[in-house]
């Protein structure tokens, strides 16, 4: 199977500090980390590599640096990374980035063949909008399977597939045809931890670099800021909320602590009894 | 690109000694391969931190044009502490303001990372998130390459550097080291403490890059063998207290968290790190043995340096310096025999011992080698007693209460008589002794 997993290197959001008299994020020494939505993705593809063979391509992009988060990727496991980087693509938002990660999809497949499956993060870390690897599919005509717990079944040769995916009510059970953009609900697997010679493979590898020019983009103004449609316009800090979580606790048993915790609420929520009751007289 | 597992060289560890080392081996054409088992280089290094731009310069001498430093010293202050105040000494000069400064506050994290990149750049293989498990050997025992956490057969080299740092697990596990003892190391403990800019410098009455670096000793180790630091960043104050692992177990009352709580609170103190907003934490051990410490440091097939090999010089507060030093002499000893055509044996790789004993390393390791075992007896005397008659000596001297100035002289002679006796000339002796 040919597979191609996008990949995004973020701050570690954990780490970012908000600097506490300009109140603006302080991105400097912030390790980068590979968005960890992305990951879930990956391990698919490495395991249906492992069951079907062919190979997991890495794609990523970003500035240069991003290629480190794609040796990381071979590390793990994937075959080859493919970095897309250029200045013209700064400030990209998800319609310049889904248009310009198709393009090096495209590039990438006029040498290796069509992609049977192009796994992309659920959403990143720190934009959070899950709107590229739709944006991805679209763009390349592939059938979309999003916040899929599980693959059940795939057949290369017949092109089909068929998911799991998570619902608001429930879970569907989908079946499509390949080619298709898939992205994995977190928790669905854990990445591996890469071999020795995994590890040793990656480090020595080059991640093939190119620029906008290079994957066939001729009209800069599909990229970038100019791209970009949405603008930020404000980052802030939240402050804090002032309400606080209350523990509702009783020492004579699960049903004096269910009725502690009622009451708890209603006392809150004065409007919550009488609506309940009014519903209640219904029955 | 080959898929090889064979290498000229095994480097275990990817901090100043390790770098030092695969940087030198790499430059000079050897194929190297180093293993951190850190997410990234400096991850999970921890130190004061001060890098002394000698060693450093030895090898990479533009340096400055790239790492990430964060202030140069132009101002030393020591100070010995007692629980109200502090007595001591400041040195600052101009003079620090030079084009090639001598010395720097640095953050680890970074400036690990930025020193391993040039690691690779020089062409050596670097893993992460990679742990040496243990050591593989041939049937005459000669090592012969590592084995480590991931799947796989091994990795493979004429020989193995051990630069893994203090606890060298290892060289322990593979019998090459003894495990470390309780008097030969001592727990350090370390915030970071946000600041703006501008009020660093003008709690400092600093400029631009300068910086100042504070070193403690006193009654804020309980009477145990130990010292505080604290060091100003560009943006950020470190601030640490270590002590003896053998004094803090004996002693029993305070963990090092309190003491540097008790630290971070004193009247001396507190100013200093007003309105801060801690940013990390962290704790290390320091190899502090001095010289006859310092195991064995080469065999069949393997050789340490830096933490590993136990250079530390506590009396001077050096480490880093010495790790770098010994990384870049091991590197040249194994470059040597390389080009020789000769194998890594314990005999070939004493070169290493002589080379080391040639420099300023066991020059001043030899220098101070009484100075732990005195520690070890009078400690409390020097950490505390010291300090504190000290700071009362001053205080007689400097208040104008109408005591007439003989009086006072007579006063601070007798209660350093009152509390120390005869044992003032034999102290005089002993540390003039360890010193010498």
């Amino acid at each position: 199977m040919r597979i191609f997993v996008c990949i995004k290197q973020v701050p570690d959001s954990a780490q970012i500090r908000v600097h506490p008299v300009t109140n603006t994020i302080m991105r400097q020494g912030v390790p980068t980390i590979i968005n960890p939505y992305d990951l879930f993705g990956l391990e698919e593809a490495l395991r249906l590599r492992d069951r079907f063979g062919g190979e997991v391509t890495v794609l990523s992009m970003g500035p240069p640096m991003a290629s480190e988060s794609l040796r990381k990727a071979l590390g793990y496991g994937a075959d080859r990374g493919l970095l897309l980087t250029d200045r013209f693509f700064a400030g990209s938002d998800t319609l310049a980035t889904s248009y310009a990660l198709s393009r090096l999809i495209e590039k990438a497949a006029e040498e290796q063949g069509m992609p049977h499956i192009v796994f992309c993060g659920k959403q990143t870390i720190d934009g959070d909008t899950a709107q590229v690897g739709p944006g991805i599919a679209q763009r390349l005509g592939l059938s979309q399977l999003t916040y899929v717990s599980a693959i059940d079944a795939v057949d290369p040769e017949q092109g089909t597939i068929t998911v799991r995916r998570r619902a608001d009510h429930g879970v569907q059970v989908l079946s499509s045809r390949l080619p298709a953009m898939i992205t994995m609900l977190e928790g669905s697997n854990q990445i591996r931890r890469g071999t020795q010679n995994d590890v040793l493979r990656a480090a020595r590898s080059d991640i093939t670099q190119w620029n906008a020019a290079g994957v066939g983009i001729e009209d800069l103004s599909l990229c970038g800021l100019r791209g970009s449609p949405t603008v930020v316009k404000r980052v802030f800090a939240p402050s804090v909320r002032s309400e606080k979580a209350t523990i509702v606790s009783s020492e004579s048993g699960v049903s004096a602590t269910a009725s502690a915790l009622i009451e708890a609420i209603l006392e809150r929520q004065p409007a919550l009894e009488t609506d309940l009751l009014e519903q209640a007289s219904g029955y | 690109m080959s898929n090889t597992t064979r290498f000229d060289a095994i480097v275990v560890g990817a901090g100043p000694s390790g770098n030092a080392a695969a940087y030198t081996m790499a430059r000079a054409g050897l194929n190297v391969l180093q293993i951190e088992r850190g997410e990234y280089a400096g991850s999970k290094n921890v130190q004061g931190a001060i890098l002394y731009a000698d060693a450093l310069e030895q090898m990479i001498p533009d340096f400055r044009e790239e790492a990430p430093l964060e202030r140069h010293i132009v101002e030393q202050r020591i100070w010995m502490m007692d629980d109200k105040g502090h007595t001591g000494m400041h040195h600052r000069s101009d003079d620090y303001n030079e084009e090639r400064p001598n010395r720097y506050t640095i953050i680890r994290a970074q400036f690990d990372k930025w020193f391993n990149r040039q690691v690779r750049d020089a062409g050596a293989t670097v893993l992460y998130e990679t742990t040496v498990t243990d050591l593989l050997r041939d049937a005459q025992g000669r090592v012969i390459g590592v084995q480590t956490d991931r799947e796989g057969d091994g990795y493979y080299a004429d020989v193995v550097v051990l630069a893994e740092g203090v606890n060298a697990l290892v060289g322990q596990r593979s019998g090459l080291r003894p495990e470390l003892r309780a008097e030969d190391v001592a727990l350090a403990v370390k915030e970071m403490h946000f600041l703006p800019q501008e009020t660093i410098e003008s709690r400092f009455n600093i400029t631009g890059g300068e910086g100042v670096v504070i070193e403690a000793m006193g009654t804020i180790t309980e009477g145990m063998v130990g010292t505080a630091f604290l060091y100003t960043n560009r943006e950020s104050i470190s601030i640490g207290i270590g002590c003896l692992v053998s004094d803090l177990s004996r002693v029993g009352k305070c963990s090092p968290y309190q003491l540097l709580d008790r630290f971070k609170a004193h009247p001396s103190i507190r100013s200093l790190l007003e309105g801060s907003e801690m940013k990390e934490y962290a704790a290390h051990l320091i190899p502090e043995g001095g010289y006859r410490a310092i195991p064995e440091l080469a065999g069949d097939g393997w050789i340490a340096v830096g933490d590993a090999g136990h250079f530390v010089n506590a009396v001077h507060r050096e480490g880093s310096n010495l790790a770098m030093t010994t990384g870049r002499l091991a590197a040249e000893t194994i470059i040597d025999l390389h080009r020789q055509g000769q194998r890594c044996t314990r005999q070939a790789l004493g070169a290493y011992r002589k080379r080391l004993e040639n420099s300023f390393v066991m020059k001043d390791m030899k220098k101070y080698k009484d100075v732990p075992r005195m520690l070890e007896k009078q400690g409390s005397t020097i950490m505390d007693l010291y300090p504190r008659l000290m700071n009362g000596a001053a205080q007689t001297w400097f208040r104008v209460d109408g005591r007439d100035k003989k009086a006072k002289e007579n006063a601070i002679v007798k209660a350093a008589w009152h509390a120390r006796g005869l044992g003032l000339l034999g102290d005089a002796v002993k540390l003039a002794r360890a010193w010498r």
